[in-house]
């Protein structure tokens, strides 16, 4: 893959980036209320004090300027104080980040092991009874409701059978690893089962439209076995389709495993993002907004790369 | 000599051939979409129905009941909750709720996306350019906080919610709608059309647009699945639609910290909630085969 590929889809990205921060920037402003209502009702806030604030901090500037001081403070890594804590906004979030890419790593490395042979066997065995319980079995994860699906595995593993712990990530005063393995099995089941559903789908699909291209058949008319056939010529093919989805899946959950991290109480990023939505933490709440959008853009960005690895006739198309 | 031309016209096409009765046709052969249309209306009817039935209304209390929730029984078949509130009747008024915002999320994201995507693939150049990097935008931010941030900031009541919803889910439809444009466009009726001296307006609407209705139709049906997913999980995380009006995902949310005592609460909105999904999507995918034949 040669380097100005790279580089002029990076440089593609910057406008697609400067959008999204407009995007977000209106949105806040446009919020009713401002950084300063914190102090409206406090009567050791002096109308001068207040002024000073304003100018201090630049809110007595035009629209346009707030921006521009916005996006240069954002760029060089000052995400502000969380109105929450005190701390830096960008300290906060990476100390989250740990255990959200712990939970997140392991749910998709499990979807991935699980969704490529389901894909796989339901596309090369296409209308038998096991590709219509595959199919039937996706259709159904994709529509089950992911928090709904977390508090019945509470119920089941945790109230009635009492196998797993129901929320945290380890015991008090424990933290070995069998114990931090328990803390893992529900949240990891629950995120990876939307994704296995899903991934699986695009697997299919894509292998079902490279089984029946010509080159294919004369795989098999050399006299290669199916699996050789599959594995060998097919698979690459078939993953092209597969890999946004995933790239951007991915990102998705580790910027908003929302749901599940606040029903097992996950100490991530997706639980961070709802303790600073209780206590309207703006500062916060942007700093995670932008950090997910940036994810998406990179996992895009990712997934051209890997596009091109896998087919040449983009790389040199 | 008999005039053949006047016969000839006048022949009506067999049934096989009209187009409308050959999707219904194959819909109908896609058993398990079938299915979920009969689930969805069933629930539609329940959901119309169900409140002018119950002997109870959704926020009606009994106060012998309050405190903790309430064991189903034959007063009230799914229990009460720990308010002393009949759960059927929340459930059912609930309902009513979650399917209007889906349906209305719908049609919301559908009207936005197809005005987008069509304008984008009509006129081209700078606007395609404009648009679609608008469309990038917001598919880059992810849907689920942006959501919770737009409620949390604007406070919203269920219809703005409604507007929000849709309006955070229309981007798959205006990529979808701008390449049927952008190949419509091309075609020889078009021309024609536009030889004749049809604006813009009358070409995209009149002319384009019917055609294509299929692929709009499947994306509009499988919006309304991701608009109640997204209520849902928004009332679910105590964001969304605010109790004491009831929505599949508040309900859920207060039955969550039922879940060790009470679980016949939690287990019904959820079933509720993936049935819907469920029925939607297979809905959509019947439609998928019966509009989009591919050999």
């Amino acid at each position: 893959m040669s380097l100005s590929f790279l580089i002029r889809r990076i440089f593609g990205a910057i406008p697609l980036l400067f959008g999204i921060s407009l995007v977000l920037f209106v949105i806040i402003h446009l919020a009713p209320g401002g950084p300063l209502d914190v102090y409206a009702d406090n009567p050791s806030v002096s109308p001068e004090a207040l002024e000073q604030i304003r100018v201090r901090f630049g809110l007595d500037q035009p629209v346009p300027v707030q921006y521009v001081l916005w996006l240069r403070s954002m760029l060089v890594g000052d995400w502000g104080l969380s109105i929450r804590t005190g701390r830096p906004v960008l300290d906060e979030i990476v100390t989250r980040l740990g255990p959200t890419l712990q939970l997140g790593g392991i749910a998709m490395l499990l979807s991935f092991i699980v969704a490529v042979p389901l894909g796989i066997v339901s596309a090369a065995r296409r209308g038998s009874r096991t590709d219509s319980t595959v199919t039937f079995a996706a259709f159904a994860g994709i529509s089950m409701p992911v928090f709904w699906s977390a508090l019945l595995l509470q119920l089941i593993f945790s109230v009635w059978l009492g196998w797993l712990p129901s929320a945290g990530m380890k015991s008090i005063g424990d933290g070995s690893f069998p114990d931090r393995l328990a803390h893992l099995v529900m949240p990891v089941a629950v995120l990876s089962l939307a994704t296995i559903a899903s991934w699986s789908r695009y697997i299919r699909s894509g292998m079902v439209d490279v089984l029946s291209q010509d080159y294919i058949r004369t795989a098999y008319a050399k006299g290669r076995r199916e699996r050789g056939v599959i594995f060998r010529h097919a698979l690459r093919n078939a993953m092209i389709p597969a890999v946004t989805v995933i790239a951007i899946d991915f990102v998705t959950i580790i910027s908003g495993a929302v749901i599940t991290e606040t029903v097992f109480a996950w100490p991530g990023i997706g639980r961070l993002f709802v303790e600073s939505m209780n206590g309207r933490d703006y500062p916060m709440l942007m700093g995670l907004m932008m950090m997910g959008s940036v994810g998406v853009v990179a996992a895009n960005i990712l997934a051209d790369i890997v596009y091109a690895a896998l087919d040449p006739r983009i790389r040199h198309g | 000599m008999v005039d053949l031309t006047v016969e000839t016209l006048e022949t009506p096409l067999p049934a096989s051939r009209r187009p409308l009765r050959q999707m219904a046709r194959r819909f109908m052969r896609h058993r398990l979409a079938v299915i979920g249309l009969v689930v969805l209306s069933l629930m539609t009817l329940i959901v119309i129905l169900g409140p002018y039935l119950s002997p109870y209304e959704y926020d009606q209390q009994d106060f012998m009941l309050i405190g903790t929730p309430g064991a189903p029984s034959s007063a009230h078949w799914l229990g009460t909750d720990e308010l002393g509130r009949d759960a059927l009747t929340r459930l059912i008024y609930g309902g009513r709720v979650s399917l209007g915002v889906g349906l209305l999320g719908a049609l919301i994201s559908t009207l936005v996306g197809t005005l987008i995507g069509s304008v984008a693939g009509f006129y081209r150049g700078v606007w395609d350019v404009l648009l679609m990097r608008f469309t990038d935008v917001m598919l880059s931010i992810p849907t689920l906080p942006l959501v919770l941030l737009l409620s949390t900031l604007f406070r919203p009541s269920p219809v703005l919610l409604v507007v929000i919803v849709g309006g955070l889910i229309w981007m798959g439809t205006a990529r979808l709608v701008r390449s049927q444009f952008l190949a419509l466009r091309e075609r020889e009726y078009v021309e024609a059309a536009m030889a004749l001296g049809a604006g813009g307006p009358r070409l995209m609407f009149r002319h384009i647009l019917p055609n294509a209705l299929g692929p709009i139709t499947v994306a509009a049906t499988l919006a309304v699945g991701s608009s109640i997913m997204l209520e849902s999980a928004l009332s679910f995380l105590g964001f969304g639609i605010l109790p004491p009006v009831p929505t599949w995902g508040n309900i859920l949310n207060s039955a969550s910290g039922w879940l060790a005592i009470a679980p016949w609460l939690a287990i019904p909105p959820g079933l509720c909630i993936f049935f819907t999904v469920l029925s939607v999507n297979f809905v959509g995918e019947g439609l998928r085969d019966a509009m989009e034949p591919r050999g």
